[in-house]
């Protein structure tokens, strides 16, 4: 049958299907929206803190100490103390965390001991910093008798970023298929000559984002160690790389913009934003390292 | 065959063998004797416990959680589930050969040494030998030719019928005495599925290959002996002619013949 002019095609858009589509545009444009809005603090923030720390960003700034009462100088002291932590806590986190993890996923049977170990990692993931800085004070400085020094901050640290390394090593070693560990297994292979050669290799760079994604969170944290060992003022030659000892303790980067933003008065304003951009160029380094190596292993990986 | 003479008739030999996994009976007091040096096949509908008892030959049920096993399994004489029995060393003995192909994500070359390698001491071995017996695995599975000049390639990169040979080669190193294969070919076209036939049938006789296959064609094609099962239990053994032209029970007959299954 043919189409004249005045009747409709048999399937012609109807009044309902306008309608719908019409929600459906508007629903996709609000979604959009709300991407790009999460651009918005990103760019935004990172362009006003550069804008303002300009005029302080200097390669002296960063390999100076801080003088007159830190209201001239650089961060060096604190740059320093923070890199000292972050390695500290990561030589004893990670060894920890990834046997942990190796443990918890390829040799733990599920029953009522292993249930309450992954319970306990799940929650003291979710423990707010400051509760952590209040047990390092306690464990760490006081019990332990570490005192207040880069060993106990480092250790408080260590216990904050242990469960997130434990989790993402789990989460690393499950997308390892366990066909894989079968054909070892039916080879007599054990599980350690399993995990060595095969599972291991294979789930290296997941591991790996995991933990330098912790570095973030070690680097930037402020209660942990403002408890535990980071202090108002060290005196610290310029440019020396072993300025601390592990049992003193030390400045650090992101309780050094805490301490000049709000205790000294009359630090230039763009010594402030320069520290914060120093802390967020750390952390936004250590993210593109982690997203790189994510991405380069995704893409060699062929199963 | 004159390998297979110096051991008994029978390769395998199931008493009473029982497994739950949980609460629900897979396999019930099934007995059974698999001879040596012949294809046997493993038939029956899904769910009816062939893998499972494919499985208990080389204990890789004991991967699961919750599996329990009575009766025993005796392999070329010894029963398997004794205390005293490493499952590393029945497994050099009892190679398995996997539904979907899983070579490990390494070089063909070292899939194939991977077995050498987990099963001797730190630097025990020489790269001669090595090489000497990773020549003759993948000769033996009619993959030396077409591999020959990219051993280094990865094993994954394979085509799907060259990596289920290459998992059969894998094997061969340790010097099995039984093949297990699940469904070998079910994951293969058809030239790949002939590919992977031919080759079980040149294999016959130096090994004692038990196949679990869904493919009646299959099981009919390659196989000497055949046992049908249905819900965990053994219902007959017997030679692939007989089950297959004058079974004797009348399950094994309506299942032959499509009724069901």
């Amino acid at each position: 049958m043919k189409n004249h002019g005045n009747t409709k095609n048999l399937f012609a858009a109807t009044e309902l299907i306008n309608k719908k589509l019409r929600a459906q545009r508007i629903v996709k444009w609000i979604f959009g929206l709300m991407s790009v809005a999460i651009l918005i603090p990103l760019v935004g923030l990172t362009t006003c803190l550069i804008i303002r720390a300009w005029p302080s960003l200097t390669w002296d700034f960063l390999t100076d100490v801080p003088k007159q009462g830190m209201r001239s100088g650089g961060i060096w002291s604190a740059l320093v103390g923070t890199m000292y932590t972050v390695t500290f806590s990561l030589l004893v986190a990670v060894p920890v965390g990834v046997m942990a993890g190796i443990y918890l996923n390829e040799y733990a049977r599920d029953n009522w001991f292993t249930r309450i170990v992954n319970l306990a990692v799940v929650n003291l993931a979710g423990v707010p910093s400051i509760v952590h800085a209040l047990f390092g004070l306690g464990a760490f400085v006081v019990f332990a008798g570490l005192g207040k020094s880069i060993l106990s901050a480092s250790l408080t640290l260590a216990i904050m970023t242990l469960p997130v390394i434990i989790v993402s090593t789990k989460e690393a070693l499950l997308a390892v298929p366990l066909t894989f560990r079968m054909a070892c297994w039916n080879l007599g292979a054990s599980r350690w000559q399993t995990i060595r050669t095969i599972v291991l290799p294979n789930s290296i760079g997941g591991i790996l984002t995991g933990i330098i994604l912790q570095v973030c969170r070690a680097a930037g944290e402020t209660a942990p160690i403002m408890f535990t060992g980071a202090v108002f003022y060290k005196a610290v030659q310029r440019g020396d790389l072993f300025p601390y000892k592990p049992t003193e303790q030390f400045m650090a980067l992101s309780y050094h913009l805490h301490t000049i933003s709000t205790q000294v008065p009359g630090v230039p304003e763009s010594m402030l934003y320069a520290t914060a951009v120093v802390l967020l160029g750390f952390v936004l380094a250590f993210n593109t390292i982690a997203i790189v190596l994510r991405t380069r292993i995704r893409n060699r990986k062929k199963w | 065959m004159a390998a297979n003479q110096q051991h008994a008739e029978y390769a395998i030999e199931t008493s009473n063998l029982n497994l739950w996994y949980g609460d629900f009976q897979a396999l019930l007091n099934v007995c059974t004797k698999i001879k040596a040096g012949i294809i046997t096949g493993l038939i029956g509908p899904s769910g009816c416990g062939k893998t499972t008892l494919l499985r208990c030959f080389n204990r890789m049920n004991e991967r699961f959680e919750n599996v329990r096993v009575e009766g025993s399994v005796e392999i070329l004489g010894s029963n398997i589930y004794d205390p005293e029995v490493s499952v590393v060393e029945l497994r050099k003995r009892v190679g398995m050969v996997f539904q979907r192909p899983n070579p490990l994500p390494l070089s063909i070359y070292d899939n194939v040494a991977f077995g050498l390698k987990v099963h001797s001491p730190w630097r025990s071995l020489y790269k001669d030998d090595i090489d000497a017996a990773v020549e003759k695995a993948l000769e033996e599975v009619f993959l030396l030719d077409s591999v020959k000049d990219q051993l280094h390639r990865k094993g994954t990169d394979l085509q799907l019928e060259q990596q289920q040979k290459l998992c059969i080669a894998r094997l061969l190193p340790l010097k099995p005495e039984l093949l297990l294969m699940d469904e070998p070919c079910s994951a293969l076209d058809a030239a790949g599925t002939e590919a992977v036939e031919d080759l079980l049938l040149s294999l016959r006789g130096r090994y004692t290959i038990v196949i679990v296959t869904h493919n009646m064609a299959q099981a009919r094609r390659i196989s000497d002996e055949c046992i049908y099962m249905l819900n965990g239990k053994l219902i007959e053994h017997g030679e692939t002619s007989d089950i297959f032209l004058n079974p004797k029970d009348k399950r094994t007959e309506e299942y032959i013949e499509g009724r069901y299954g």
